[in-house]
């Protein structure tokens, strides 16, 4: 079942110069209990996606479409009711947890002021609770770190605090915008093992933001690839990247250097992928990543291709989709 | 044997910090007892995690940091205890290019005065060459010379991040020190800048101490490879050999964590997910300082701290783990690191 549905989504924000179409008409959907990955470069609107659903974009932001949550529509809730349900129904982590955690108060008391305000706890048992959620989030000794500031812990350990606040109301939809791009892999590891924990004990939905391939083929199950503010393909884990459809999602794949696969001859490259991204000022009205792609003709550089189908749960933004082998 | 162009001996850079509560100091034992060498012409990675003192020891040999012991020879010159005046004359043999393409270039210059610093501050060529050279430069790392006229913040990070090796190769050093320069750029970009770094030391065959903490991309850069944890290195190997047989525990978790772009390979394998945190260079363990973490750590390790040695007919690879044998038996925590097809 469908508990979060988006549906053409734009956002335009006003500057000093010139606005900034920051998404162009997004649609996804997330289902009950998945973890759906959101890649792509720095840029593409990846956050500002989170920040949509969340509700916390500026004031200079114009939002149109619709964001559903189990059929309500947030964007046109009253912010009272907002509020109420971000934190409790929908909640989040981001990637620099010191600074979203605040240095003057114990995690203890963090964690358990959430539970206080969303489920009126008593403080004797918002402490309790705190650390039962601190030793299912996987940090050692809780009854002791629970009395501990954020600077006594590790950037791991923070960002584990962090988790344990955001399921602590136990969420339907945990969204977590690059929550390990801050940590070292091996930390990484154990937070990613985590998210897939949590989704499958408590049954939450994540919705995962990250730039790193690598992160959306280990926990992802299904994908979403943006550029310049658009959808440009979607498709389970598994498919995107076994059968890439969309030239840019190629050129990402083909861009990373991968382990134990390096060229053995020294003149061996990486493949690039030559230009910008367009300046989401001046938004083009055709395909917008012709302009770097091999397969551009007229029709690429005067249309904006559509998202469609190339296969069951497969969707792409091209006029010329298909891996080398197919498209010729 | 060649000489080789840097040799790095014993090098250790401790910090006093405020320990806060009290007033006494504590140290931070960032770099603890580093050595290697860089030969003409090879590209040396130094990998680990963050705050295992990469950015250190790259500080320490570039003189940006005063060594708390050990020596640094420069071409054949001890350059560990050079007086301040005589380090800028240093940056002709070396130079570097940092994480940060938006704080290491100067705001207020444009773009081709930037790049001819060095050229004019060592007196390399008189005026009338100086712009000449400089779209040269510009032209290596393949940018338009009409860029020289702009500023750093008109240009992007990967522009950017071209500018500082125009710059850092303009006096034509025999050593680079590149410190994460790729990690704060987009993969598509990341792919150009590294695609660049390993054509131009083809052609031009500087040497390279290459820092990073990505796995993936000192594979791709680099001939010999150094792990640091904790200050220390714990294994040092030929490129392939490190890669391919890894043998130090830490190594083995590091690769093993490192998740490949491919989510049926990734899911099928089997990694290991060390526990515990990195512990504080404050107070580093007793004994192997990865012992706190190791999966197979044996009472030995937490005792007696293991030396730097080679393993006997495995071409220079060097490894500091009690657990690994004479010839290079190590055991294998990940029993199956079936990797990406
Ligand atoms: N408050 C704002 N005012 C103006 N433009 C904005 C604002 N917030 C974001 N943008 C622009 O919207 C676009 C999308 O930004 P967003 O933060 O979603 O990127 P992202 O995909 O999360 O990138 P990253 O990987 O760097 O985090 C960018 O061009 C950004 O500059
Ligand atoms: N100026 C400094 N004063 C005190 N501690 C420092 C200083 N610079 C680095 N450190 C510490 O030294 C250790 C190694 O740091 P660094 O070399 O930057 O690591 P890396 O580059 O591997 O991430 C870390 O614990 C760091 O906090
Ligand atoms: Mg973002
Ligand atoms: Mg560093």
């Amino acid at each position: 079942m469908t508990l979060l549905h988006v549906s053409g989504l734009s956002v335009r924000f006003r500057t000093e110069d010139n606005p900034v179409q920051a998404l162009s008409d997004v649609s996804f959907a997330l289902e009950e209990r998945e973890i759906l990955a959101i890649v792509g470069e720095s840029g593409c609107g990846k956050s500002v996606t989170a920040m949509s659903i969340l509700g916390l974009l500026p004031s200079t932001a114009a939002i149109s479409g619709r964001i559903a949550l189990e059929g309500r529509d947030l964007l046109t809730l009253p912010r009272k009711e907002l509020r109420s349900i971000r934190g409790k129904e929908l909640s989040m982590i981001f990637q620099e947890p010191m600074t979203s955690l605040n240095p003057v108060f114990t995690v203890g008391r963090q964690v358990g002021e959430v539970l206080r305000h969303h489920e009126g706890l008593s403080r004797r048992a918002a402490r309790d609770r705190a650390i039962e959620l601190l030793d299912l989030v996987g940090i050692p000794a809780p009854q002791r770190r629970v009395d501990e500031y954020p600077h006594q812990l590790s950037g791991g350990m923070r960002q584990r605090v962090m988790i344990a606040m955001a399921v602590s109301c136990d969420p339907k939809v945990l969204i977590a915008d690059e929550p390990t791009t801050a940590l070292d892999v091996t930390i990484q590891a154990g937070i990613l093992d985590l998210m897939r924990d949590l989704r499958d004990k408590l049954g939450t939905a994540i919705l995962l933001i990250t730039h790193d391939l690598g992160v959306v083929a280990d926990v992802a199950e299904r994908v979403i690839v943006m550029y310049a503010g658009r959808k440009v393909e979607e498709a389970t884990a598994e498919e995107l990247f076994e059968h890439p459809q969309h030239p840019y999602t190629m050129g990402l794949l083909a861009a990373v250097p991968r382990l134990r696969e390096q060229p053995n001859g020294e003149r061996d490259r990486l493949a690039e992928i030559p230009g910008m991204v367009p300046s989401l000022s001046a938004p083009p009205s055709h395909c917008p990543f012709a302009p770097r792609c091999s397969r551009a003709d007229e029709l690429t550089l005067s249309e904006l291709p559509e998202l469609r189908d190339v296969r069951p749960g497969h969707a792409v933004a091209c006029f010329h989709p298909g891996d080398e082998r197919t498209y010729s | 044997m060649t000489a080789p162009v840097l040799q790095v001996d014993n090098l250790k850079k401790h910090f006093p910090v405020d320990s806060g509560l009290r007033s006494s100091k504590e140290i931070v034992h960032a770099v603890d007892g580093v050595s290697f060498s860089i030969a003409p012409g090879e590209v040396l990675g130094l990998v680990g995690e963050s705050g295992s003192g990469k950015s250190t020891v790259g500080k320490c040999i570039l003189r940006l940091l005063e060594p708390t012991a050990g020596t640094i020879t420069l071409q054949g010159t001890d350059i560990t205890r050079l007086p301040r005046r005589r380090v800028r004359p240093l940056r002709r043999k070396m130079h570097m290019v940092f994480q940060d393409p938006y704080s290491s270039l100067n705001p207020r210059m444009p773009i081709g005065r930037i790049v001819g610093e060095p050229l004019r501050m060592h007196n390399l060529v008189d005026g009338s060459q100086l712009e000449r050279r400089v779209s040269e430069l510009l032209e290596m790392v393949a940018l338009r010379p009409e860029l020289r006229h702009r500023y750093p913040h008109e240009l992007s990070g990967g522009q950017r991040q071209r500018v500082a090796i125009a710059r850092a190769l303009s006096v034509q050093p025999p050593l680079l020190i590149a410190d994460e320069p790729v990690s704060a750029l987009d993969v598509s970009v990341q792919a150009s800048i590294l695609n660049l770094l390993k054509d131009l030391q083809a052609e031009l065959g500087f040497s390279c101490l290459f820092v990073a903490h990505d796995l993936s991309t000192v594979e791709f850069l680099c001939d010999r490879v150094a792990v640091m944890y904790l200050g220390k290195i714990v294994e040092m190997a030929p490129r392939k050999e490190l890669f391919v047989h890894p043998k130090h525990p830490y190594t083995q978790a590091l690769l093993s964590a490192v998740p490949v772009p491919d989510a049926k390979a990734q899911r099928h394998r089997q990694r290991i997910v060390l526990t515990g945190d990195i512990p504080s260079p404050v107070a580093p363990p007793t004994g192997c300082s990865f012992h706190t973490r190791c999966p197979v750590v044996q009472e030995r390790n937490r005792i007696e701290e293991p030396q730097l040695r080679e393993i006997s007919g495995q071409g220079h690879h060097l490894v500091a783990c009690h657990l690994v044998g004479p010839n290079g038996e190590a055991p294998d925590i990940t029993r199956e690191t079936s990797h990406a097809q």
